[in-house]
């Protein structure tokens, strides 16, 4: 075959495959908000199930999942950030290192389920925790920790070693100039990640089937050792566990769900892409 | 005559590399000194000895005496915070942070904790800028990024955030290397001036501006020091051949 021919095909169908996927995407978005959007009334966003979730809204389950990510973040960033921090500016780079760095590697990639069987031992029967919002969240932030870690070091390693010289050599110790110069500079980066492994923790079910998610419970807690609602949870049941719930409320679910993981990873871009303007070395 | 910094048979290895051999030498307060030398002999690695800088290469090992006022900057007891206060060092790439001009002249008094009240922060960026010659320039836009400034600008920036720390020594690797004639030019006449109040070491590659503007001058090749003398001596008269052949463009 004539090369021409041959670049000809092989464009078309790297085309090809691009074009699927954004296909892919657009029908998932038109389906959804096609079929969800007659249920986005205020009542649907703001009031409780009722009618066993055949009517009613999914307020709770949306304060659920905001609980769940808000208490995964709270429990996740810290730990992911100082660990991050160790492992890129203090570890030396020996066995040991090596070893945590794989752990954190092979910790992304372990299924969510397994996660949730974990938290269910760990946090719930363990220390007692119950199955509560402690329990999820912690679960969670478990699961989302490889995420922040692997973006945090990223933004960490990404900082200009100039920068680091000039203020160690302006008589800043190691501290200072990560508190000081490393850290501001990697803010955006650690903040855009840790905003995507939110994302993901938002429309997880598996890590909070056991640790947190009521299956209908239609008041919010009053307390973090409470059991709350969840919406990629609640979805899961009105669509295989309940008969004759109506489509719209249904997709309505659905459509929140997405609506949320996109404004995040939505957010998340914007803090890129304002970063990126500014950054200038 | 003073001298600032002395070293005595210093040597210095990057793993089993000798990077730096035996190298005796006395640098005098107040007076510029060059140092020239072909690609790789081992001249920012001199310097980078004065302010501990190798320090963070791996595997680095040095033998000898620095001594900067009487002290071994050597010594593994060393306080290196204060040590570096002391020897400040200027880069061969301008590189500001990346926040105002002004936070980047406070940064050294911000990170000692000085309590500083606003008008002292004033004041030090204000001396800092007169005595690099960009306060006239810059006064009205001392909240807007450095890194929107000329390379000459920035170049001159980090001389003034360096000053605001009070050093005695400026350590400077090759710092025109990327402004064009006329901004080395004016950087230069900024370094005579400057050396009333500082000793000046200077890297550079180019041979011209090592007799232009320094008093004294060291030629290293392959790690040791060939000669070391006053920089008219040594462009008139050297005594080494190799330093000979260096001047008179047999090495490049
Ligand atoms: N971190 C390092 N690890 C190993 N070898 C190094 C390291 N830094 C420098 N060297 C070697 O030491 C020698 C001296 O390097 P140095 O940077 O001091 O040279 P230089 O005279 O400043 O050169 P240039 O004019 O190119 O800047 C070179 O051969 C270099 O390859
Ligand atoms: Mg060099």
């Amino acid at each position: 075959m004539n090369p021409h021919r041959t670049q000809k095909i092989a464009f078309s169908l790297l085309f090809l495959a691009t074009f699927l996927v954004v296909a892919l995407v657009g029908a998932i978005v038109v389906i959804i908000v096609q079929k969800g959007l007659p249920a986005m009334t205020w009542q649907f966003i703001s009031d409780v199930p009722r009618e066993g979730m055949r009517a009613g809204g999914i307020f709770p389950a949306i304060i659920g999942t905001l609980l769940l990510v808000g208490g995964a973040i709270v429990f996740a960033l810290p730990i992911g950030l100082l660990a991050a921090i160790y492992l890129s500016e203090y570890a030396r780079d020996g066995l040991l290192t090596r070893i945590i760095k794989l752990a954190i590697v092979n910790l992304a990639g372990v299924p969510s389920v397994v996660y949730g069987l974990f938290g269910l031992a760990l946090f719930v029967v363990f220390f007692k925790f119950g199955v509560s919002i402690v329990s999820g969240s912690l679960t969670l932030g478990i699961m989302i920790l490889p995420l922040i870690i692997t973006a945090s070091r990223e933004a960490l390693e990404s900082v200009p070693r100039s920068f680091r010289e000039v203020s160690l050599s302006l008589g800043a110790s190691k501290w200072q100039t990560i508190q000081h110069i490393v850290l501001p500079n990697a803010i955006p980066g650690i903040l855009t990640g840790t905003i995507l492994g939110l994302g993901r923790a938002a429309g997880e079910t598996a890590p909070i089937l056991f640790t947190v998610a009521a299956f209908y419970l239609p008041q919010l807690p009053r307390s973090i050792f409470d059991q709350v609602m969840a919406l990629p949870y609640h979805l899961y049941v009105i669509s295989t566990q309940v008969p004759n719930v109506d489509e719209k409320i249904r997709y309505g679910t659905a459509l929140v769900l997405l609506a949320l993981v996109l404004f995040m990873n939505l957010i998340a871009i914007i803090i890129r892409y304002k970063f990126r303007m500014k950054k200038k070395w | 005559m003073m001298n600032k910094i002395i070293t005595r048979d210093l040597n210095l290895w990057y793993g089993d590399f000798h990077a730096l051999k035996k190298v005796n030498a006395a640098f005098q307060a107040n007076r510029i000194t060059a140092i020239i030398g072909p690609s790789g002999c081992g001249k920012s690695t001199l310097l980078r000895v004065f302010n501990r800088m190798n320090d963070f290469v791996e595997g680095v090992r040095t033998e000898g005496e620095v001594l900067i006022d009487d002290l071994n900057v050597l010594d593994p007891a060393a306080d290196l915070v204060s040590l570096r206060k002391k020897i400040g060092m200027v880069f061969q790439r301008p590189n500001p942070f990346p926040l105002s001009i002004y936070e980047n002249i406070v940064f050294g008094a911000r990170i000692r904790g000085t309590r500083a009240k606003r008008g002292e922060m004033d004041e030090i960026v204000e001396t800092s800028l007169r005595s690099v010659l960009l306060w006239n320039e810059l006064k009205d836009k001392l909240r807007s990024s450095a890194l929107r400034l000329s390379l000459e600008q920035e170049q001159r920036l980090c001389i003034a955030r360096l000053i605001a720390v009070k050093p005695d020594v400026l350590l400077m690797d090759e710092p025109c290397s990327t402004l064009d004639p006329q901004a080395t030019e004016r950087i230069e006449n900024l370094m005579r001036e400057l050396k009333n109040n500082y000793t000046i070491v200077i890297v550079t590659h180019n041979m011209q501006q090592a007799a232009r503007v320094s008093d004294d001058t060291g030629f290293m090749l392959l790690g040791e020091l060939i000669e070391f003398n006053e920089t008219k001596d040594i462009f008139s008269s050297p005594k080494d051949k190799r330093t000979e052949d260096y001047i008179t463009g047999r090495y490049g």
